[in-house]
């Protein structure tokens, strides 16, 4: 079980710096590729002519937006359950990416919703719970900037959070069954059977949104790390010969 | 001076007493529910003003548009949820807030007594003072908005299910913004509302499916599950988050 002993910030910190590139390099890679796909590659779709291509930054953000509260959820119950301080840093660190996921997820499906539904704003099931998922980044952000002792913020945020990804699934099912009932199934989108290049173009940039995230995620964290473990021997080390800490 | 009534009229919870009879999840939740209320019934001026603001609410929506009969009827039981929904998170800060100051909540956090029953007892209080005025209020104030027997009645059920599911999850963002510099009222709403989204959703839409002719019963159901949900779920994660903001 060797793998543990990257539970301590001081022997993650130099792994998440060797990782961090390659994450980001593959993300970047992955990302022209699957753009290059999707909006040249692809065919153009009958009905939504070039508009759908915007599906290619909308599902793989949305897909992120959701994975990603529930992973932060899992960090921060880690964190509540062993008082572990880097479950606690890795949950700080993904709130930021969740919530700009999801805001990116509602920018792009509103400019999806326009040439295809006509409309900014639709009240639809999906468009609706993402706002509040959006809602609930945030609030998660702002308890944690609102709490002075990063400690109690670490298990504040973590029972906010375990709160949440309770409510999660219930909000959805809520929100679904109150848009059925108002507006009926009209907006179903990509009930066209998907072209196998337009899946392949999808899943890339799926795997770029993850190492995205992954190498932003880790750059956050060895930020975090660095300023809340400031006092400790392994960061003096660090520093050492540097100039002094302001 | 508040300290000072607090030890008075309430003498030291018979703990031991309590411990031995084995009874003390009841007695803890029946010790704080009494006192809660007690305490609410000496300051019923602050319990007016918060039911006063239902009150004002509800009345400020015609105001923002023509008082046509036909509307006021479509947007009425909305209305009386989500001013139902304000009025329960403008009275969360009362829940602990008070006894946070004077260190009364540290001294329940450290008695031998369970702490989820004397927050439950806590909550129960707040919801008899801020939630069950609410729902008596709801047939005086659908006259304002010609609601039919029918969704009045509806509204009531829902109401009388769904505003303690309020009080015991707004409990959670009470106790998790005790004590904060920015922790007001703001803060708050953002925490706790999201989270009051589907109360809202299905009290709203059991009206609904009433004026079409349908039983709300899936509705109705749906709400007693959050509630039950709510009854064994948040008492602990308010004990949990009330232990953290005493850290």
């Amino acid at each position: 079980m060797g793998g543990f002993k990257y539970a301590a910030p001081a022997q993650f910190y130099p792994l998440a710096g060797k990782m961090a590139p390659w994450f980001a390099a593959a993300a970047a890679v992955l990302g022209v590729v699957g753009l290059v796909i999707g909006l040249y590659v692809a065919p153009i779709d009958v009905t939504q002519k070039d508009s759908y291509r915007i599906i290619f930054i909308h599902v793989p953000a949305a897909w992120m937006s959701m994975f990603l509260y529930v992973v932060m959820a899992f960090w921060g119950a880690l964190a509540l359950g062993l008082n572990t301080r880097l479950s606690a840093m890795m949950a700080q660190a993904i709130a930021p990416t969740g919530a700009l996921m999801t805001a990116l997820a509602l920018w792009t499906g509103a400019f999806w919703g326009k040439p295809t539904w006509g409309t900014y704003w639709a009240w639809d099931a999906r468009m609706t719970s993402e706002l509040i998922l959006l809602f609930l980044y945030l609030g998660i952000i702002a308890l944690r900037n609102a709490i002075d002792d990063p400690r109690r913020a670490d298990k504040a945020c973590g029972v906010l959070a375990l709160v949440g990804v309770i409510n999660v699934p219930i909000i959805y099912m809520s929100v679904r069954w109150w848009n059925t009932l108002h507006q009926g199934a009209s907006i179903q989108a990509g009930k066209s059977s998907i072209d196998a290049i337009m899946l392949w173009g999808m899943l890339i940039m799926v795997f770029a949104f993850w190492f995205y995230s992954i190498a932003v995620i880790l750059i956050r964290l060895r930020a975090i790390m660095l300023e809340r473990e400031a006092g400790s021997a392994w960061v003096a080390r660090l520093t050492e010969g540097g100039e002094e800490r302001g | 001076m508040e300290t000072e009534t607090t030890t008075k009229d309430f003498p030291v919870f018979p703990v031991r007493a309590a411990m031995e009879a084995g009874d003390g999840v009841f007695a803890a939740f029946f010790w704080a529910l009494r006192r809660d209320l007690r305490l609410a019934m000496r300051s019923r001026a602050e319990l007016g003003v918060q039911i006063l603001f239902y009150i004002i609410v509800v009345a400020l929506f015609p105001l923002s548009m023509a008082p046509d009969r036909q509307l006021l009827l479509l947007l009425g039981p909305g209305v009386l949820w989500v001013a139902a929904l304000l009025a329960s998170l403008l009275s969360l800060p009362r829940l602990f807030a008070s006894d946070y100051a004077d260190g009364t909540l540290e001294q329940m956090a450290l008695s031998p007594l369970p702490l989820p029953a004397i927050i439950l007892g806590k909550i129960g209080a707040h919801w008899l003072t801020t939630g069950l005025p609410v729902v008596l209020l709801v047939p005086l104030l659908s006259i304002q908005y010609s609601l039919e027997a029918e969704a009045v009645w509806v509204l009531i059920v829902g109401l009388l299910i769904g505003t303690p599911i309020l009080s015991l999850l707004g409990a959670i963002g009470a106790a998790l913004t005790l004590g904060l510099r920015s922790g007001g009222g703001s803060l708050l709403a953002l925490l706790i509302l999201p989270l009051y989204t589907p109360v809202l959703i299905f009290g709203a839409m059991a009206v609904d499916v009433v004026r079409s002719g349908a039983s709300a019963g899936a509705q109705l159901s749906l709400l007693a599950v959050g509630l039950l949900l709510a009854l064994v779920g948040a008492p602990f994660a308010t004990s949990a988050a009330v232990r953290i903001s005493l850290d």
